[in-house]
């Protein structure tokens, strides 16, 4: 490595804290960084050079004078744009939100911050958090660092590009239905969505309230431990945030891992891409060389999982979003001249087109006489699945697939076909209806196109897939960022 | 009038929470500049979340059990979508029965009579909206409309009847005890303006129902629905057919207006709010709810009953204001005579201040010490009680103490009957015709007291005027 901007965020820390280069040094080296490839990448919406910098010289300040600066002290930190950062544009990826500079931090920012990690900028998504390749983001689409004609996944592709082509060290991202998974597979590198209730999403602009998690996306697992450590736990600014933590590090990367049992879900490697089965079939091979049990297990209500998936989710933005009327916060409409509801048509006409489907059709899930037809019905699929998948961890302690059942593709090649698009979601949405945990770590790449393999664990048991998850990193180098 | 029935719906504020249903701004929100009270989370900014106000629960609890309702193990909040500009989040966050009982009461009742019960639906959680106000007034001449969410998230507890009321009247007996209960809990203090508002529905049998919105003080409900009534009464009678719509109660006119019809209600697309988990109550709960509701007025009214021999119907006019009730007990710490106390609080307190606003109660000038002071000075025949009633009038107004008012002007009661004796002889001589029809008319004889009685500036013990006067009289009669 001979870039300071190569750097992991330990690493990062590490020669800060040491005083082998500042993080002003460090910081530069990251602007820089970004200033050569985000033509190309496309990753960011907003910048946050200045801040940064005096961030970076309030760290430098501190470790002269030998004062505390924290476990991620200097480490550049990419937010996806639909959390809350106080004083800095959080725009959704919408029209809606283009003006929208939130009056308070997220509680996840707010830590990190706590912990000395500098917010380098806002990171593309799909509006709202609405899709899995970038391209519905009102700003364009983000480009995959391995193939710039191909999609970096999504929703929270700015976050899974950024991290990959090294334009800051770590990014948060949030997961509703694969959303931090899907990207961190189609760009090589590590995503975790935690148990739901464990991080605080007190600031994560809603989408999907009872599916979503905060999560983090870095190259390492390592560093997934760290940013974990920092942003987890109990939260009195949100109600469904109950991890008490009694363990501080909750997380960490073990020496020796006692070897487990894995089960591979085969409805989920069933019909994908022949090149990702080979992967993750090879993937297993290197768990059972370590003496790994692996078992074949056919989970029934994953063929339920995608509508029920789509019927909750959609009827909650339907809700979400209709906040979105431009009085409060939002971009600049006049109201002269506006009689109420001539307004409020007028401002939300201008939601992109997925979100507009989305709304209208979790509108229509709620109304009276199709709740019970649809949204009740959807109800009760996820806690078949959630029963279904929880049986099956009192057995496995993991349970394991590919992430997402195709490769990357052109951008642009699916934008015309929504129902090819929520297909694609079927192995990740699993985690989010049952509330578990799950991490999309690299397995390999198929003609130049990144391929992750997902491990699903018990709820609260993220340790036992940094475990899985590190021992495969150790046992296989894959690349995690591209040359550009 | 057989065939009318009414259901109610109300809202009532918890006014003594210190915060807000979901965040920590003030639940007081009636002394702020308009937007001053708020922050990101009742503003419905992104990012934010409801966060319960556990005392919220304990008070809504408390009044569902006052009326007699079950609380269920477990609550749950549910969002109620509708676009309204005084709607931050364009959805409220409230309870919703109808996929299973898990509002903080159902199935109560509430005794208005010995033969009247009105069945309460359900009793539910809720946050209010912020507050629309129009630059010149009102909507029709206004430019703009503004916005205050002052008091957007504040804590309201929606009670709904069944339709079991049959006439006015009822409703209105059926709001005094509900205040009279909100009062003695101590959650709501029902003199705050817009901290009770009521909503009522009307129908005539074969009619369809009538909704009656933006009825803000109880004291105008009945007035609402008289008028209702005696709309769809004549509507009937003449063979037009009552639509089903929501009507809104024109306080300044005195009528009731259309406000939208049937079919343009809306579908409010109900579902859990999914950012506040399950509120598991359990046990203690219960235990805890029953600690903390204090006597109710139906204990209260029987105990003043029996042990202070009040009558029914003073009984329960002291009753209906929990404050008029407190001024009585207070009253009897200092001097214990029930009877007294309570006619001259019923009779002439009330009188005074003017009936219904036994609210304003703890600003007045007299205090329980004086009124217990008084009593016992017309129980110790010190003075007569119509001195004590100007007495009276003299505290109420200027805060004196009634031995301070004696002292400085004579209002010592005349027993000694030769004064009286004089005086009566005084206006026998002058009222000559009065005692010719005193002879045959004994209700003339009142006359002649009163001028005694005027004589000696109301000084004069009354029985001992009417004694001599009856003796004067007879003497003459003989003669």
């Amino acid at each position: 490595m001979s870039n300071l901007y190569d750097l992991g965020a330990l690493e990062a820390h590490r020669g800060i804290n040491q005083g082998d280069f500042t993080a002003e040094e460090y910081v530069w080296s990251i602007i820089e960084r970004i200033e050569r490839v985000e033509g190309k990448v496309h990753a960011f919406i907003t910048l946050n050079k200045e801040n940064a910098l005096n961030d970076a010289r309030e760290i430098d300040k501190k470790i002269r004078t030998k004062e505390d600066a924290g476990s991620l002290a200097g480490v550049t930190v990419g937010i996806k744009d639909n959390i809350s950062t106080h004083g800095l544009k959080t725009t959704c990826a919408s029209k809606m939100l283009e003006n929208y500079v939130p009056p308070y931090d997220a509680t996840v920012v707010e830590r990190l911050k706590n912990h000395g990690a500098i917010v380098i900028g806002k990171l593309n998504l799909d509006e709202f958090g609405m899709g899995s390749t970038t391209e519905y983001s009102r700003y364009g689409p983000t480009h995959n660092p391995w193939n710039l004609d191909y999609v970096p996944g999504g929703s929270s592709g700015g976050s899974g590009a950024a991290v990959s082509s090294r334009e800051c060290a770590i990014s948060l991202g949030s997961d509703t239905g694969g959303s931090v998974r899907c990207p961190a597979s189609f760009c090589s590198v590590v995503g975790l969505k935690p148990t739901y209730g464990s991080v605080s999403r007190f600031g994560l602009i809603s989408y999907a309230n009872s599916l979503e998690q905060i999560g983090p996306i870095c190259r390492t697992v390592e560093d997934v431990v760290t940013v974990m450590n920092a942003i987890s736990g109990h939260d009195p600014n949100d109600n469904t945030c109950f991890l008490l933590r009694s363990n501080v590090p909750y997380l960490h990367i073990k020496k020796d891992t006692a070897p487990s049992s894995i089960a591979i879900v085969k409805e989920l490697i069933d019909g994908c891409d022949p090149a990702v089965s080979r992967t993750i079939y090879s993937a297993l091979d290197k768990f059972k060389e370590f003496g790994w049990e692996s078992t074949e297990i056919s989970l029934k209500s994953v063929n339920y999982a995608l509508p029920s998936y789509y019927t909750i989710a959609m009827a909650e933005a339907s809700s979400n979003l209709a906040r979105y009327d431009n009085i409060r916060y939002g971009f600049s409409l006049p109201v002269e001249g506006f009689e109420w509801n001539t307004y409020i048509s007028n401002v939300r006409s201008n939601f992109g087109e997925e979100v507009k489907r989305r709304i209208l059709i979790g509108s229509y899930v709620l109304s009276s006489g199709y709740y019970s037809k649809y949204y009740l019905k959807a109800r009760q699929l996820r806690s078949l699945l959630r029963q279904e998948l929880l049986s099956n961890f009192g057995k496995y302690d993991l349970l394991v697939g590919p992430t997402m059942p195709v490769l990357p593709f052109r951008i642009g090649e699916k934008i015309d076909d929504p129902l090819k698009m929520y297909l694609m979601d079927v192995d990740t949405v699993l985690a989010n209806l049952a509330g578990i945990p799950a991490i999309s770590i690299p397995a390999g790449h198929s003609n130049g196109l990144p391929i992750g393999l997902q491990l699903m664990a018990g709820p609260f048991q993220e340790q036992k897939l940094i475990d899985a998850a590190s021992l495969l990193e150790n046992a296989i180098d894959i690349a995690r960022s591209p040359e550009i | 009038m057989g065939n009318i029935l009414i259901g109610l719906e109300i809202h009532c504020q918890l006014t003594s929470l210190k915060s807000k249903l979901f965040c920590f701004c003030h639940e007081d929100y009636r002394s702020f500049k308009p937007n001053s009270n708020i922050c990101p989370i009742c503003c419905g900014f992104p990012g934010t979340l409801p966060l319960l106000n556990q005392k919220a629960v304990e008070h809504a609890a408390m009044i569902s059990n006052a009326l007699g309702s079950k609380i269920p193990e477990k609550i749950m909040f549910y969002r109620k979508n509708y676009f309204y500009p005084d709607l931050p989040k364009n959805f409220q966050i409230t309870q919703y029965n109808s996929y299973g009982l898990t509002s903080i009461g159902s199935a109560g009742s509430v005794c208005i009579s010995d033969s009247k019960t009105i069945r309460i639906r359900r009793v539910q959680l809720e946050e209010d909206p912020g507050r629309l106000s129009y630059d010149s007034g009102n909507i029709h001449n206004s430019n703009h409309t503004l916005i205050d969410y002052n008091r957007s998230g504040v804590a309201l507890v929606e009670i709904v009847t069944e339709p079991d009321f049959t006439e006015p009247k009822e409703v209105r007996y059926f709001l005094n005890k509900l205040s009279s209960i909100l009062e003695h809990l101590g959650v709501c203090d029902t003199a705050l303006e817009g901290a009770v508002r009521c909503d009522a529905n009307v129908s005539l049998k074969g009619g369809e129902r009538i909704e009656i919105k933006n009825v803000n003080s109880f004291r105008e409900v009945e007035k609402a629905l008289t008028y209702e009534i005696s709309r769809q009464t004549s509507l009937s009678t003449r063979n037009i057919r009552i639509n089903s719509e929501t009507r809104h109660w024109d306080e300044q006119r005195k009528i009731t207006r259309i406000a939208r019809t049937k079919e343009e209600e809306q579908d409010y697309r109900y579902f859990p709010e999914p950012d506040i988990p399950l509120v598991m109550l359990g046990k203690d709960f219960y235990t805890h709810i029953e600690k903390l509701v204090p006597e109710l007025p139906d204990e209260r009214l029987s105990r003043f009953k029996s042990k202070y021999t009040l009558s029914d119907h003073v009984a329960n006019i002291l009753i209906n204001s929990k404050k008029l009730a407190d001024f009585f007990e207070s009253c009897l710490k200092i001097y214990y005579s029930p009877v007294e106390i309570a006619n001259w609080l019923v009779n002439d307190l009330l009188a005074l201040i003017g009936g219904e606003e036994t609210v304003i109660l703890d600003k007045l000038k007299i205090e329980p010490k004086h009124m217990a002071e008084l009593a016992k000075l017309v129980d110790e025949k010190k003075i007569s009680r119509s001195n004590a009633k100007q007495i009276f009038t003299e505290v109420f107004r200027t805060g004196q103490t009634p031995s301070e008012l004696l002292s400085s002007t004579d209002y010592s009661q005349i027993n000694d009957e030769n004064l009286i004796a004089n005086a009566v002889d005084l206006v026998f001589s002058s009222e000559k015709s009065a005692v010719e029809d005193a002879k045959v008319n004994s209700g003339a004889i009142n006359f002649l007291v009163g001028k005694v009685m005027k004589m000696t500036k109301g000084r004069a013990d009354p029985k001992i005027v009417t004694q001599l006067i009856n003796v004067k009289l007879a003497q003459l009669g003989n003669s």
